[in-house]
């Protein structure tokens, strides 16, 4: 009696398995005929073929062989100097990047902090607040910081202010919507606790809150800061002050061992900055884990 | 005097409380007992205003013993009214990252302006006032640690002093013992009965096991789905209002001797009214 109900419960737990797997199937070759129908798409859109990107490789090398200096070993240290005759000017452009990008991500992040909570499903204290305050994020992050930072060099004029102001409304719309994703996330019943001794919104923010989600909030910002470095040496393209506008000058005049010198001194330098970024951040978690 | 009239709560088509009318006299202990899903925890929820009725009314007389109408309070008076009736959890709801000190401070925060508070400022009477309560909770050598680091009976301790600190009239505890071992469960029903008697603040504490409820409380509200069942003295509980109380569906029997405080020759076990 018991086996036989069992064995019923077997088979019919088997014909629900197939049928699940069933599906799942369905859905991926439906996932692999849209690709293969929006790729046919896009090969179209752009001349793509197999012939053009044979032809077109090698010319990446001759391109990049043209900005290589000459340095022989027997004069390495003037072939050298010569290459890189204008390394302190660079310098000092690079340094004026890392600021444009420091302040825009310590701007971005303080947006950021008051757009999050009004824009965290579980904080906003109405609905229409939460859609206005996302929506708000959502637009500052998704025009791409080279057009905000045309707008502003036409505005501003060109220099370092309009690429601070371009990262920085940027990077608020991304913190922002970071950080309230983080409070999305966070523990509700601490909130309860503090809400029920009589807290009024401000106070569960700051006392139920931040505690949960200020790490979070902090690896989020040093992130961001290593990808605005990036974005602060592109926008120099378009007049927004930094090394990106003397690497657009040397690409357009074919100063080409500028070209080599520059690019490798932004390699490394944002290399450097990932490195103390991420060492960081790894402390900081590593702390949240101790306990 | 609390009174309870006509409270109701849906979730959609689900009735977790129906239309429940009682009253609580000032200085009583009151313990809820029920299976889980009886309703228990979204009436004390109501009670303190973390849910909103669908319908019914919450009263409580407020300083000039005018009857106020709880459920109907918003902003600062709703504020107000928590800080009157304070909640302990079952999961404790401390803030994990703050300190012992910082969690029970918490509980004065409807004392002070708002910009007092997000500057973390309290005054030394206040200050004086915390660490006075967590000395009676027996948590002083504890104050600077960080709350989630503390055992679970430690942290019920600390949250039940959070409360306290708000001066409140009415005190509900949710599954309050739930969590604990029966030597922290036993600790922490002493310390609310010592509230209880000697500031004279009134105690509703939702309870699962009956021996608990029978030991520490003057009155028993038994519950199911959403509806009082059993409305009496602790010794009035016999075993026919207890199969009412927690179902006769099935043949596993209730064990009324099934405790989460009783420790064999402890204090509570002999003071037990059995």
């Amino acid at each position: 009696m018991q086996a036989e109900a069992s064995s019923a419960q077997v088979k019919r737990f088997e014909e629900e398995f197939a049928r699940l797997r069933k599906q799942q199937r369905l859905q991926l070759i439906g996932f692999a005929i849209v690709f293969l129908v929006v790729f046919k798409f896009a090969a179209d859109i752009s001349n793509f073929t197999p012939q053009r990107l044979a032809a077109g490789l090698p010319r990446i090398g001759e391109y990049l062989s043209f900005t290589l200096p000459e340095i022989r070993l027997t004069s390495l240290f003037g072939d050298v100097a010569y290459w890189y005759y204008g390394f302190f000017r660079w310098l000092g452009l690079l340094f004026d990047t890392i600021l444009i990008a420091l302040m825009a991500t310590i701007f971005g992040a303080i947006g950021g902090f008051i757009l999050c909570f009004a824009a965290s499903r579980n904080l906003a204290p109405h609905f229409w607040v939460y859609f206005v305050f996302r929506r708000l994020a959502e637009i500052a992050r998704t025009v791409p910081e080279i057009v905000y930072a045309l707008i502003f060099v036409v505005s501003f004029g060109i220099g370092p202010f309009a690429g601070f102001l371009a990262l920085s409304v940027h990077a608020t719309g991304a913190l922002g919507k970071l950080f309230a994703e983080a409070n999305e996330n966070l523990d509700e019943r601490q909130l309860e606790g503090v809400r029920a001794t009589g807290g009024n919104w401000f106070e569960v923010i700051r006392f139920a809150v931040l505690p949960q989600v200020l790490p979070n909030f902090i690896t989020y910002t040093l992130w961001r800061l290593e990808l605005s470095i990036r974005s602060a040496a592109i926008v120099g393209f378009v007049g927004a002050g930094g090394i990106g506008q003397e690497l657009y000058h040397a690409i357009s005049f074919n100063y080409y061992e500028d070209v080599s010198a520059i690019v490798l001194m932004i390699i490394l330098t944002i290399t450097m900055i990932d490195l103390i970024c991420e060492k960081i951040r790894h402390r900081i978690i590593g702390k949240e884990s101790l306990h | 005097m609390l009174r309870i009239e006509g409270l109701t709560k849906k979730f959609g088509e689900l009735v977790a409380v129906d239309n429940l009318s009682f009253e609580v006299p000032t200085g009583q202990m009151l313990g809820i007992i029920g299976r889980s899903g009886a309703g228990k925890s979204t009436l004390l929820r109501m009670i303190n205003r973390l849910a909103d009725p669908t319908s019914g009314r919450v009263l409580c007389d407020d300083a000039f013993e005018r009857e106020v109408d709880v459920s109907a309070l918003k902003g600062r008076q709703l504020t107000f009214w928590r800080r009157k009736c304070a909640m302990v959890f079952q999961q404790f709801n401390l803030v994990a990252r703050l300190d012992v000190l910082t969690n029970v401070l918490m509980g004065r925060l409807s004392y002070q302006p708002t910009y007092r508070s997000l500057l973390k400022m309290f005054t030394p009477q206040e200050r004086a006032l915390a660490v006075m309560t967590l000395d009676r909770v027996e948590m002083v050598p504890f104050i600077l640690q960080r709350a989630d680091t503390l055992s679970g009976g430690q942290q019920q301790r600390v949250a039940i002093a959070r409360a306290l600190v708000q001066e409140p009239r009415i005190l509900l505890a949710d599954e309050p013992i739930a969590s604990l071992d029966p030597r922290s469960a036993a600790r922490v029903m002493d310390i609310l009965r010592s509230i209880n008697r000697e500031d004279g603040i009134t105690v509703i504490c939702n309870l699962h096991t009956i021996d608990t409820a029978r030991t520490y409380c003057d009155r028993l509200l038994g519950m199911r789905t959403g509806r009082i069942v059993f409305d009496g003295l602790p010794a009035a509980l016999d075993r026919d209002r207890i199969q009412e109380i927690y179902g006769r569906e099935g043949d596993e029997e209730v064990d009324e001797t099934v405790t989460s405080t009783a420790l064999p020759g402890s204090r509570i076990a002999r003071a037990g009214t059995r």
